[in-house]
């Protein structure tokens, strides 16, 4: 599938006045017509990426492209590009006709245009007869979709939102996350969204990026990254996980001998590790086998602390000889030993290898005092 | 049960609204009276007054000299506003843009002249400007002007000493409508497509303009009043309602006359507040 890049971030830096350093080497490419989410904990930098690709921040280095052109010159009235903001930052003084025409009467379109146009955004986004209203006559769920029309209706190429749902109650959260979706479907607008809900992010995405700390951890599938985490942070930061920390011992081919703590495992990667590396390895908590009776091959011996019900899933916590605790997940209903003694193994291939944080760090610092 | 309910509230709201009320009707209310009765005494031929009902003091009001004044008092006083709106709009956007700590030093710095008296401070412009002042002899100094330029004594000097008695009354509700103003409604504006300036008229004005009203109401009424700013660098060439009032009161020694011009500049007042309150202006930006 050959797909065309329409917003692109090349080694993008951002460094507030006072040295707060917020984004640090951002590369990401966006695809035309997909729904990218930035993801990530509060203070990670989200808002100031999106910010630079609207043009209310300069960055500090590094290029931003849409469509091809660099957008450092231009002002943010001239890009090709609208934001759907998180107070909705309505114009409170006009209707709601007034400001979803605003961009088209700021391009002079004629009048006739602007009514025709402007009915069809109302209708879009189901708000058909809300006209004459001010925005303070509106719930939080009709003013977003107020927000929404402003910004589709000068037909941006890319549509930028920063957790446009997030001020919204549970339930009309879901309900909205569907619509944004359908709309995206239906326009075949580039969405770039920002939010620090998971559950969010992967249930309405085509590709999300990770972001901690300034740093862009990875850009995958949602499915990807749950199953395929190509750092530690993605791994426990996505769902929930068992992390065991070790050393690579050996590497025969794919398969790469760890030492743990609590023994030897061997586990499988496309990626390349050397002897000696720090790694992790990431199990998810659905993926953890385990069995009553010794097992010949690989096996953790550990004794169940405690089990807790969540809705439909059952989950089930078990400690290691080292204090080291292991969760198990199962849907409710399946027998799982109360207490006593369990041995807890998993399949080669659920196993996910990744390169520890130390190791980075490490690593850093090797470049930074031995170049 | 209801009555004892009653009972026991009364006395201590009494207590609390009592000494406002007495505040009110001796320093406010009673005054006021006065000066409406006042207005339609008259006086006898050793300037007293002579309390019998007469409209005489009314229809002075209507003579053409008089006439005239109120005119010039309203142009000077809608001079003042205009100029102070358009100094202070600028100046309080700068204020209210800038970083907390250089705000607190521009915000003192409006402030702090306002802490010496005012009539004093009038003088000093009378010194600075006048044909031996400090500004004349600079510019004869440098050879920029050969003979003294008169600045005083016109409406000119006038409109300036009120443009700077009243300015601080114009940035205080400037800045704070311009405080309030959400940063991200003028992101949004460009984010639509607005330049500068289609943002300032469309969105930022609006959003301020009770600012500006609440202003101007405060500049424009006390500038119909300031008698001793056109008293001191009018030098008499350009009298406002306030001179009038001064001068019944003082050397004409009409009291009545003078309460019935005070009751012609309660009532411009009392029909602009009303104007301003009818366009959704709000009381407290007004500090009522
Ligand atoms: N205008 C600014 N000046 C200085 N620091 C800022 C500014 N805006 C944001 N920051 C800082 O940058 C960091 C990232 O902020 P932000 O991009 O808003 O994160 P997120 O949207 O992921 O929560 C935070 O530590 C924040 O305090
Ligand atoms: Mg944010």
């Amino acid at each position: 599938m050959d797909k065309k890049v329409i917003v692109s971030l090349k080694n993008v830096n951002k460094i507030y006045d006072g040295g707060n350093h917020v984004v640090k080497n951002l590369d990401l490419d966006v695809y035309e017509g997909e729904f990218l989410t930035l993801l990530g904990s509060s203070g990670c930098g989200k808002t100031t990426t999106l910010r630079m690709i609207a043009g209310f921040e300069e960055v500090t280095s590094g290029t931003i492209t849409v469509e091809g052109e660099s957008i450092a010159e231009k002002e943010p009235y001239e890009r090709n590009v609208n934001t759907v903001f998180q107070s909705y930052a309505l114009f409170p003084h006009m209707t709601i006709y007034d400001n979803i025409a605003y961009g088209l009467k700021m391009k002079k379109t004629d009048k006739k245009e602007i009514a025709k146009r402007v009915s069809e955004m109302l209708d879009l986004v189901q708000l058909g007869g809300f006209e004459n209203r001010y925005p303070s006559q509106l719930s939080g769920g009709q003013k977003q979709r107020v927000a929404i029309a402003r910004a589709l209706i000068n037909q941006p190429r890319v549509l930028l939102l920063d957790e446009p749902l997030g001020a919204l109650d549970l339930k009309l959260r879901k309900q909205m996350q569907l619509e944004l979706k359908r709309l995206q479907r239906k326009l075949n607008i580039t969405f770039i969204y920002v939010t620090h809900d998971q559950e969010e992010a992967l249930s309405m995405s085509d590709r999300v990026a990770i972001m901690n700390n300034g740093i862009l951890e990875q850009v995958d599938i949602p499915e990807k990254i749950y199953e395929e985490p190509q750092t530690q942070f993605v791994a426990t930061f996505i769902g929930e996980t068992n992390i065991f920390e070790g050393c690579v011992n050996s590497i025969k081919g794919k398969d790469i001998d760890i030492m743990l703590e609590t023994g030897y495992v061997t586990a499988r990667s496309e990626n390349t590790f050397n002897q000696n590396d720090m790694v992790v390895i990431s199990i998810r908590p659905e993926r953890i086998k385990y069995s009553e009776q010794p097992k010949t091959g690989f096996a953790l011996k550990g004794i169940i602390k405690e089990q807790v019900y969540v809705g439909s899933v059952l989950k089930t916590i078990i400690v290691l000889p080292n204090g080291h605790e292991i969760k198990i997940e199962r849907l409710a209903g399946q027998k799982i030993p109360v207490s006593g003694d369990v041995y807890v193994y998993w399949d080669i291939d659920d196993a996910k290898l990744i390169q520890s944080e130390s190791n980075r760090i490490f690593n850093a610092l090797n470049n930074i005092m031995f170049t | 049960m209801t009555k004892q309910k009653f009972k026991s509230n009364t006395l201590p709201s009494l207590v609390m609204i009592g000494p406002v009320v007495l505040w009110l009707a001796f320093f406010i209310v009673i005054p006021l009276l006065y000066v409406a009765v006042m207005s339609f005494c008259g006086i006898d031929e050793q300037y007293n007054i002579v309390f019998r009902f007469t409209a005489d003091n009314y229809k002075r009001l209507f003579n053409a000299n008089y006439v005239q004044i109120y005119a010039q008092s309203l142009t000077i006083a809608a001079l003042t506003t205009i100029i102070c709106i358009v100094l202070a709009y600028p100046f309080s956007f700068f204020i209210a843009r800038t970083l907390s700590k250089k705000k607190a030093i521009l915000y003192m710095l409006v402030i702090i002249p306002f802490w010496t008296n005012s009539l004093i401070r009038i003088y000093g412009w009378r010194t600075f400007l006048g044909t031996n002042g400090w500004l004349n002899n600079r510019l004869l100094d440098f050879g920029l002007i050969s003979s003294p330029i008169d600045f005083l004594f016109k409406p000119s000097a006038t409109v300036l000493g009120m443009v700077y008695s009243l300015f601080p009354y114009m940035v205080l509700p400037l800045y704070t409508a311009i405080e309030k103003l959400d940063k991200s409604l003028l992101e949004a504006s460009a984010d639509l497509g607005a330049k500068g300036v289609s943002t300032f008229f469309r969105i930022i004005l609006p959003l301020t303009a009770s600012g500006i009203f609440s202003g101007s109401i405060m500049v424009f009424i006390p500038s119909l009043g300031y008698f001793f700013v056109s008293d001191i660098l009018g030098g008499g060439n350009s009298d406002i309602i306030g001179n009038l009032i001064e001068r019944q009161f003082q050397s004409g020694n009409n009291w009545p006359l003078g309460a019935a011009l005070s009751m012609v500049l309660i009532i411009i007042t009392l029909l602009l507040v009303k104007l301003y309150q009818k366009c959704g202006g709000d009381m407290e930006s007004l500090g009522v």
